[in-house]
Formats: C-alpha cells, sequence, structure tokens
C-alpha cells in the first residue's frame, strides 16, 4: 500500500522533472540563442585574459627560469632547452637527433623553426586553444547527456527512488566554464606553460582529438589521434574509447559477428593507421632519415635518460641491474597499455569516462610524467562533480596530492643542494603522489559505476533480509 | 586499502576519531613533547660511531711540534696587526709565500642594507688571504680548507699563528693527496661568504668581490679555527650551520675520536659531557645540550664560518678553543696535533663524506639522536592539525565547498589574500622604509629597520576588523569553518617541510602554534582567547626563545635586557638574510606570519 503510494508520487516528481527539462530544452533551442551565448562567453573571456595575464606576467619575471629548470615541469622529452639545441643543430646542418639530447619529433621541431622567436605567444595560445577545446567538449557532452537522461526517464529505464541522482540543467550549466578554469587556472598548466614544455602542445592535441570526437567527426578524430600518437606513442589507447564512442553515436552495437561493426572499426582504423602513416612519411621527408624513430619512440619505450621526475620509472631503473632491464622496461610499459582492455569491456557504454581514465592511466604510468599531463586529467574533475556524492578518498587524496606538490621542491632541494637528504627521499613522495593519482582515479571510477548502479536499482539498497546494502567494488 | 575501501571499518574509524577527537589531539600532544624530552635521556640515544672506512681503521701518528713558534707568531702578527689596523696583508702573503704555498689574495666590498650595530659595520671592505698547498701524490682533483677568521682586537690570533705552524710543517709532509688551503679571512662570515662564491664562481648575494686567481680541486671538507689564548681549558665544536644544516655526522666522531685520543676535553654547546645519565641532574644537562643545539640550529643562522660551507656541499666545522678557570691546560702543540690528525683523516677520503647522519641532534658528543627518532615527535604534534582537518564538520565544509553554489571561495579568499599581502608588507617594507623611518622619528637606521617590522606585525593584528568591511555580506558559519580548513592545511604543510629542512624551527613553531590553532573558533570568549594567541604568536616565539636561550647559557638577562636582545636578533634576522641568505625571516615573514594571522581572522570572525 505504501510502497504503491510512494511511486506515485515519484512518478509525480519525474514528470514535473521533466516538464521542467522541457522548459530547459525550449530554452535551448530558442532561435535567439545568442543571449546565451552572450552570458557564457563573457566569463570564458575574462577567464581567458585572467590566465593570459598570468603567464604573461610570468614569462617576464625571474621565476621563468627557475620554473623551467625543475624536473616536476620538464622532462627529457619535452624541456624547451632541448628544442632550442635541436633547433642550433639543425640550423648547423646537423640531424638534431645526433648527440641524444633533442627527442622531440620532426613536425614539432618543424613548428618552432618558424615560431621560435614567438614562442611564448605560441605556448599561451597553445593553452588556450586546448581550454577551449575542452569547454566546447564538455558543453557538447553535457547536452549529450542530458538527451539520454530523458529519453532513460521517458522510457521508464531509470529507477523510481534515484530522482536525486538525475542531472539538472542548472548544475550543468556551468560545468563546461569549471573544465576551462580548471585547466587554464590550474598552477601545474600554468607552471607546464611558463617552462614551455612542449606538453602542453601534447595537450592541445589530444583535448582537440575529444572535441572532433565528441563532435561526430570521424576523420579529423583519426587525424588527431594519429598525431597524437605520433607525439608522444601513449595516446594510442585513446582508440578504444574513440571507436566506441562513433559506435554508440551510430548506434551500431558492439557485437563481433555483426558485419556493421566491423566494417566501420576496419574504416576508423583505416583513418587512424592512414594519417599515422601519412604523418610519419611526412617526418621522413622533411629531415630525410629515420633517426628520429629510434631517438624518440625509443627514448620513450627503453628509458634512458634516468633523471628524477615524478614518475615511477627513474629510480627502478637506476637501481636495477642491467640485464633484467628489457624485462622491466617491457613490465611497465605494458602496465600503461594494459587497462585499456578491461576498462574498455567495463565501460563500453560510457566512452567519454573511458577517455577520461584512460588520459588518467598514461599521465600516471608513462615513462617521463610531467606535472602539465596530471593538469590535463584533473581538467575533467569538474566534469564529474555530480559524483561527489560517492567519492570515498576525495578530502584524503586532495591532502596527499596538495601536501606532495609542496614536499617535491624540498625534498629536490635537500637531496640536491643540501646534500643531506638522498634519492630514496624524494623518490618516497614520488611514490605517495603517484598513490594518490591512482586512489583519485580509482575512486572517480568506483563513484561512476556507483552512480550507474543506482540509476538501475535503486538509490536505497536492501539485502535479501531487509538490512541496508552496502556497494563493495570488486 | 581494506581500511581505505571497506564501508564499514572506514566507518568505525571515522565514528572513533570524531568522538575522541579531543582527548585524541591532547595526547598526541603532549606525547610529541615528551618524547621530545625524551630524547635527550641516554637509554634512548645510540652511541656516535665513526661509519666512513677510510677514516677509522687507520690511526695516524701527529708529529706536529712547532706549537712554541706558533706562539711567537702569534705575537709577530698581533704587532702587525696593530700596524695595519686591520689585516696585515702584505706580511700574511710574505709569511705565506716564505712557507711555500701559492700564495694569492681576494678582495671584497659589500654594503649592507642597514648598520649592523652588533658587529659595528655598514660598509665592509677588505681582503681575503689563501695559499694552497698542492698535493704531491695525488691529481690535484680535490681539496680541503683550514680556515682562521682575523678578527678586530687581539682575538684569534693564536688561530691564524697555528695556521700557518701547521702550513710549514705540512708542507714538509708527502703524504698530501688533496690539495689543502689555508684560508685567513677578513669581517668573518662576509669575507668567508665572498671566497666561497668566488671559488664556485656564484653570486647568490649581491657581494662584490675580485676573482679568485688561483684554485684547487673541488672541497670536499673544511675546519675553521677559533683560538685566542696560548693555552685552552678545552675545545669547542660547533656544528650549526646556515639554515639549520648540520655537517655529516662523521665529522664531529672524527673530532671526538681524537679529542679522546690526545686527552683534549672537549665540550659541544660549551658543554661538557658527564657520565651519571641516570640522575636527575645528568638528564637535565643533557636536555639542556640538545635544547641549546635545537634553539641555535632554530635559528638558521650560522654559527661559525664553517656554516656557509655547508651550503656548497661542503662538510664543515667550528672549532673553538675555550679558557676557563681550570687545572688541566691543553697547549697550542696538542691543538696543532689534533688538527693535523684530523686533516690527515680528512685526507685519506675516498668520497666526500655522506656514510653518516645529516640529520641528527646532539645530546653530548658521544650520543646521538638520529632523525627517525626526533621526527616522531614533530609527526605527533602535526598529526593533530590533520586530525583537527578530518573533523567531520569540518570535512562536512569540504564537501560543500565544492559544490557549484557555494559562497565560501570568496570570503574565503580575502582574508587568505589579505593576510598575505600583510606578510609580504613586513618582508619588504622594513628594510625600503628605513630612510623615511629615520627622517620622521629619532631614531638609527637598524632601530628604525626593527621597529617598522614590529609596527607592521601589530598592525596585522588589526586587519580582521578591516577585512569584515570589505567583504559584502556578513561572516557565515560555513565560512570560518572553510577557512579554518584552509588554514589547518596550510600550517601543516608549511610546518611539514619547514622540519624536513630544519627540524628544530619546525618543532618549536609547532609547539607554539599547534595547540592554539588546533582549538580556534570564533565562538570563544574573545578578550581571553585573542591575548593567548597573541602570547603564541612567531614574535612571542622569538621571544621566548631568547629568554630560554640565555638561560641555558647560564646568563640569564633582565626583561629589559631580554627586550634589547629580542630587537637585535630581529636584526640579525634580516641582515642574516641579506648578507648570506638565510631563509628564517622571509620563512615567518611570507608565510607563518600570514598563515598565523588567517587564524586571527577566524577569532574575529563574525
Amino acid at each position: 500500500m505504501d510502497g504503491t503510494l510512494f511511486r506515485s508520487v515519484n512518478k509525480f516528481f519525474i514528470i514535473a522533472f521533466c516538464l521542467d527539462i522541457k522548459s530547459y530544452k525550449s530554452f535551448m533551442h530558442r532561435p535567439d540563442s545568442f543571449f546565451l551565448a552572450t552570458k557564457m562567453a563573457a566569463p570564458l573571456t575574462l577567464l581567458l585574459i585572467v590566465a593570459v595575464t598570468i603567464r604573461a606576467v610570468l614569462f617576464r619575471s625571474s621565476l621563468a627560469e627557475l620554473i623551467s629548470a625543475r624536473v616536476e615541469v620538464v622532462s627529457p622529452l619535452n624541456a624547451w632547452k632541448r628544442v632550442v639545441e635541436g633547433l642550433a643543430l639543425l640550423d648547423l646542418g646537423v640531424s638534431p637527433y645526433s648527440g641524444d639530447v633533442f627527442h622531440e619529433t620532426p613536425l614539432m621541431i618543424y613548428l618552432f623553426h618558424f615560431t621560435v622567436d614567438y614562442a611564448e605567444i605560441v605556448f599561451i595560445v597553445t593553452d588556450g586553444i586546448t581550454a577551449l577545446a575542452l569547454y566546447l567538449s564538455i558543453q557538447t557532452y553535457n547536452k549529450d547527456v542530458f538527451r539520454k537522461q530523458k529519453y532513460a526517464l521517458e522510457s521508464d529505464r531509470y529507477s523510481a527512488d534515484c530522482l536525486e541522482l538525475l542531472r539538472s540543467p542548472k548544475e550543468m550549466f556551468y560545468i563546461p566554464l569549471k573544465v576551462a578554469m580548471f585547466y587554464l587556472l590550474n598552477p601545474f598548466t600554468i607552471l607546464s606553460c611558463v617552462a614551455k614544455s612542449t606538453c602542453g602542445l601534447n595537450n592541445a592535441i589530444i583535448a582537440l582529438f575529444i572535441f572532433c570526437t565528441l563532435k561526430g567527426s570521424a576523420l579529423l578524430s583519426g587525424i588527431l589521434l594519429a598525431l597524437a600518437t605520433y607525439q608522444s606513442i601513449y595516446p594510442l589507447t585513446l582508440f578504444a574509447p574513440a571507436l566506441l564512442f562513433f559506435l554508440q553515436r551510430l548506434y551500431i552495437p558492439v557485437n563481433l559477428r555483426r558485419s556493421s561493426f566491423w566494417f566501420f572499426t576496419l574504416q576508423y582504423a583505416f583513418m587512424y593507421v592512414g594519417s599515422l602513416v601519412v604523418i610519419t612519411g611526412l617526418s621522413f621527408f622533411l629531415l630525410g632519415s629515420w633517426d628520429f624513430i629510434p631517438s624518440v619512440y625509443g627514448f620513450i619505450f627503453s628509458v634512458p635518460d634516468l633523471t628524477p621526475n615524478i614518475g615511477l620509472f627513474w629510480y627502478f631503473f637506476a637501481e636495477m641491474f642491467e640485464h633484467f632491464r628489457l624485462f622491466f622496461s617491457c613490465v611497465f610499459q605494458i602496465n600503461v597499455f594494459f587497462y585499456t582492455i578491461p576498462l574498455s569491456i567495463k565501460l563500453k557504454e560510457h566512452p567519454v569516462f573511458l577517455i577520461f581514465m584512460q588520459i588518467a592511466i598514461i599521465s600516471i604510468f608513462k615513462s617521463y610524467p610531467t606535472v602539465g599531463d596530471v593538469a590535463l586529467y584533473m581538467a575533467f574533475l569538474p566534469a564529474w562533480s555530480h559524483l561527489y556524492r560517492f567519492l570515498r578518498n576525495i578530502f584524503l587524496v586532495s591532502c596527499v596530492l596538495l601536501a606532495c606538490s609542496a614536499l617535491f621542491p624540498v625534498l629536490w632541494h635537500l637531496w640536491i643542494y643540501a646534500g643531506s637528504a638522498n634519492s630514496n627521499f624524494y623518490y618516497a613522495i614520488t611514490l605517495l603522489f603517484n598513490f594518490g593519482q591512482i586512489l583519485l582515479v580509482a575512486d572517480y571510477f568506483y563513484a561512476y559505476l556507483r552512480r550507474e548502479h543506482h540509476l538501475t536499482h535503486g538509490l536505497y539498497l536492501k539485502k535479501k533480509d531487509g538490512t541496508e546494502a552496502t556497494l563493495v567494488l570488486k | 586499502m581494506g581500511l581505505l575501501s571497506d564501508p564499514n571499518r572506514r566507518k568505525a574509524l571515522t565514528g572513533l576519531l570524531t568522538r575522541l577527537n579531543t582527548p585524541i589531539c591532547i595526547v598526541c600532544y603532549l606525547a610529541g613533547i615528551v618524547w621530545f624530552m625524551g630524547l635527550a635521556f641516554e637509554p634512548f640515544t645510540l652511541r656516535t660511531y665513526m661509519s666512513e672506512n677510510a677514516m677509522g681503521s687507520t690511526m695516524v701518528e701527529e708529529r706536529f711540534s712547532s706549537g712554541e713558534r706558533a706562539l711567537s707568531l702569534a705575537k709577530e702578527f698581533d704587532a702587525h696587526k696593530r700596524k695595519a689596523g686591520g689585516m696585515p696583508v702584505e706580511w700574511l702573503v710574505k709569511a705565506m709565500q716564505s712557507r711555500g704555498l701559492e700564495v694569492f689574495t681576494q678582495s671584497f666590498s659589500r654594503k649592507l642594507p642597514f648598520p649592523d650595530e652588533n658587529k659595528e659595520r655598514y660598509m665592509v671592505r677588505g681582503t681575503n688571504v689563501y695559499g694552497i698547498l698542492r698535493a704531491p701524490r695525488a691529481p690535484r682533483t680535490e681539496a680541503l680548507v683550514i680556515t682562521a677568521p682575523c678578527s678586530p682586537g687581539n682575538t684569534n690570533n693564536q688561530a691564524v699563528a697555528l695556521l700557518l705552524a701547521l702550513a710549514q710543517y705540512f708542507r714538509n709532509q708527502i703524504y698530501w693527496a688533496k690539495d689543502i688551503i689555508f684560508l685567513v679571512n677578513e669581517h668573518d662570515l662576509i669575507g668567508t661568504q665572498a671566497w666561497l662564491e668566488g671559488y664556485h664562481h656564484t653570486n647568490i648575494t649581491g657581494m662584490e668581490y675580485s676573482p679568485l686567481q688561483g684554485r684547487a680541486g673541488s672541497i670536499q671538507a673544511a675546519l675553521s679555527l677559533e683560538l685566542s689564548s696560548d693555552v685552552i681549558t678545552s675545545l669547542d665544536l660547533v656544528l650549526e650551520g646556515l639554515n639549520g644544516q648540520l655537517p655529516n655526522l662523521d665529522l664531529a666522531n672524527l673530532f671526538y675520536a681524537f679529542c679522546q685520543k690526545l686527552g683534549v676535553l672537549c665540550t659541544i654547546q660549551g658543554k661538557l659531557q658527564r657520565n651519571d645519565w641516570d640522575t636527575a641532574e645528568g638528564y637535565t644537562h643533557a636536555a639542556q645540550t640538545m635544547m641549546l643545539m635545537v634553539l641555535k640550529q632554530a635559528c638558521g643562522r650560522s654559527w661559525g664560518d664553517h656554516g656557509l660551507f655547508l651550503r656548497y656541499h661542503i662538510e664543515a666545522a667550528s672549532v673553538r678553543g675555550i679558557n676557563s678557570f681550570r687545572h688541566y691546560k691543553t697547549d697550542a702543540t696538542t691543538i696543532g696535533r689534533l688538527l693535523e690528525g684530523m686533516v690527515r683523516k680528512l685526507n685519506n677520503l675516498l668520497e666526500r663524506l655522506h656514510q653518516s647522519y645529516f640529520f641528527y641532534l646532539l645530546p653530548s658528543l658521544s650520543r646521538f639522536v638520529s632523525i627517525g627518532y626526533y621526527m616522531p615527535a614533530f609527526g605527533l604534534l602535526a598529526v593533530i592539525l590533520l586530525l583537527r582537518v578530518s573533523f567531520p564538520g569540518l570535512c562536512h565544509c569540504f564537501s560543500v565547498s565544492l559544490q557549484p553554489s557555494s559562497p565560501g571561495v570568496l570570503t574565503v579568499l580575502t582574508p587568505v589574500v589579505i593576510s598575505h599581502l600583510t606578510g609580504v608588507a613586513l618582508y619588504l617594507l622594513p628594510v625600503h622604509l628605513q630612510e623615511m623611518a629615520v627622517e620622521h622619528f629619532p631614531v638609527s637606521e637598524t632601530e628604525a629597520v626593527v621597529l617598522t617590522a614590529i609596527a607592521i606585525y601589530t598592525a596585522g593584528l588589526a586587519l580582521p576588523h578591516n577585512t569584515q568591511r570589505l567583504l559584502s555580506g556578513e561572516g557565515t558559519e560555513q565560512g570560518w569553518k572553510v577557512l579554518k580548513l584552509t588554514a589547518l592545511l596550510y600550517l601543516a604543510v608549511l610546518l611539514g617541510c619547514t622540519a624536513l629542512i630544519n627540524f628544530s624551527l619546525g618543532f618549536i613553531l609547532a609547539v607554539t602554534l599547534v595547540p592554539i590553532t588546533a582549538s580556534i573558533t570564533p565562538h570563544m570568549p574573545k578578550a581571553l582567547y585573542a591575548v593567548v594567541m597573541v602570547l603564541l604568536s612567531p614574535a612571542f616565539t622569538i621571544l621566548y626563545c631568547v629568554f630560554i636561550y640565555q638561560e641555558l647559557i647560564e646568563a640569564p638577562v633582565s626583561v629589559s635586557e631580554g627586550w634589547m636582545l629580542f630587537l637585535s636578533v630581529i636584526s640579525q634576522g634580516i641582515l642574516d638574510h641579506a648578507l648570506y641568505g638565510s631563509l628564517v625571516y622571509p620563512l615567518l615573514a611570507l608565510f607563518i606570519y600570514p598563515c598565523w594571522l588567517m587564524f586571527w581572522n577566524i577569532l574575529f570572525w563574525n
């Protein structure tokens, strides 16, 4: 008796909610949506101005030199000093890859060959583009999410008591702006930009890839993914979420026995591999040699440079006996790629969240991570702000990440300048930092799955004996 | 991980922490203090031992015998010093050359930001003289330094003379594998700083100096010698360097080993070692010695010429001769032998001193407390801050502050920014405004600087009332909780970083700041808590340290003398920052004080 009453009341609320949604939709599709655009454009412009000002001021201050020497901010792969060295070698007519200093890709060196005098502007603009791409992607994604939620509500697929889990247009309105803000005003991004780390450019390519994917352009998405892979190999794992996204968008079921699935997969793979071949071939013709393959990709895979950074590789490989090196570099590198398979299976309905997970995993486990990589996936956190109620360790994790960020320079000082500490101290903080990151990602993963579970099974779960149940991720 | 992922156990844990929050905090605080005091208790400490193999097994035989000649040299040096009215550069150059060293000089000048009243100097101009004894047995890639400051008056003559006598003796030996540099520096630390910057081609403090003409290899270790009388009763070892940095413990072990071997009384912090650790007096003595070390380390200044070497990765210590009223006297020959032995052992080094500890406290020369033993004392204090952060009300605030519609961010940002601006003012204004202050008030430059600093510090206390006016709305309950959360986290990170670099400073600040910051809310009796907060503020902490230090070195001072000392400590702190790059003043002004102001803001939240 009570149950039916409860259900009917709930039904009423859901209908009311849908009405609200409809009014919102009509608002969104009003012909004069110019009004809306200006409403969001003003804060976005303001944000861009603030971000550019901060960067410009820092570029002019004496801090820039200090920052560009920090191992947390630049790695051997993307240090500006090395780019300059490569350019000098190129100007002298020597292969920039001779001498084991330069590890950028040929396209990158030609980009800076023409823009080296405006490098600071290039980096600032790149950050702006990244933020804009993220902004537009999340806006598209939110519309998409909202549409799906509406259909699910109308077809009664959600459990009755999960009304409070539904997302409202009001709370989603500012999320794209917050994403842009998280990227542009994140100290990690600012540091990375001021150090002129080319990591910012890689981030821009990935952000544009996400944007094109979410906009549904398979060709552009394939090209940008190829470009991102060409830059740093690891974005290869983003192939799976992008493919899943397109399949979902085109209503092609993920079924290995269906020809439509294989047709599209091959089509997308062809676009991706084709552009990768074209880009690599172009690089060959630019430099006239294959030097860059061992110097860039060999360098990424075999990890010969053991300069300390915020990653997990350097200490292990510095401590290890030489004859285990091949084995362990395989193990460590497989670690980055391996998670793609289980995550793609688990999250095949949610490719955008999968993209986030993949970017985070790459930035944690890649061979030369910098804080710029961390900044990219952290920018997505506001997009998952509706998961907040299911996060368990967010407070602990934020404390750990904050404390680690402060301790990195302190322990570096004690180790390198004061000589009183040693590499173990620094590595301990590196470990803690990565532990924090892993905990963060795992927490979001758990929260995402849990919300989905509640949406279908109801918010207040009961065990068979009627007591309150708890969900455990296993 | 089970604890973090199992919801039931998590609930139990947070429940426990919430219910027993205050008692746990009090217990932690007391445990931290007791742990710290317990560090001086001998059974809890480790006996020092030589870790470095190259210096351990081979005892050398000391043959230095020209102590008497050194004393006559001292008289000659004294006469020339008087005649030259400062450092007798020419005489020194000649004396070193005649002993077969390669001699070079370096001139330097430095204008202090404001006059140093303790040492009566403002425009400093001087010359360093150094001679290099080239190693006959090795490729001259490494060097050792023996330095003696040339001080005004008739102090330290014996040190310079002994240095020359040692140079003469060392010149005739064939076993040197490292170059030995004999340095006589003028104007104590400023001279050392100029020489070190010249040697390493750096300029971090804006000193003007002429480049060094002669160099040796990379310096492995340095000894600074201070000796003002013909005979001494004991030798004191000084270890505390710039920013609380300490040399490798093996250097102290080496000194102790040779004192034992030659039967010289040795002290640390001017305190002899006692053997009756099981009596109350014995424990008090050890505790006093350790407390002195903590206080000296915390103030972050260099307590001898050796302190500046440490920044360049050079292990260094000062050896100071003390002549008191004891019967048992040691002559110059024995001191010479002691130094000879130490230098020969250092000469045997195959790599830099790195085997032993860099983080330690010494309750006596033969006992030490390593980082693993003293860090828990700090950890127990720091964990209180984290416990208060995890206090449920505050935790809830964190969640609220993440929600989109929270009013918190701006209301919190204002006090944070204003506190830090006050901190920047405290850091910049005193030195920059001295001329204006001198024009308008009848004070000297030094007083002007110190009094401006105190004035800005006090003016900061008026801030909460004004920041409230700047804010549009009323301060909410949410607001202060978010501010407190921010401030607690900030303080915890700040103290943690400080304690890693300079344990003593971090610990002293934690002892005074933690209790009040952990318990502060706006709902307390304002007047009472305002007084308590001010009494536990960073400036008062310095004042207490001055009194405790005077008490410990057995030279207690009256309140007015203590106040004068306090003023001079502040001026010295600012000078140390400007001259040598000591970090205590900027740390206090730019970080600790603003952080404390944030808590002050919470108290006056309305």
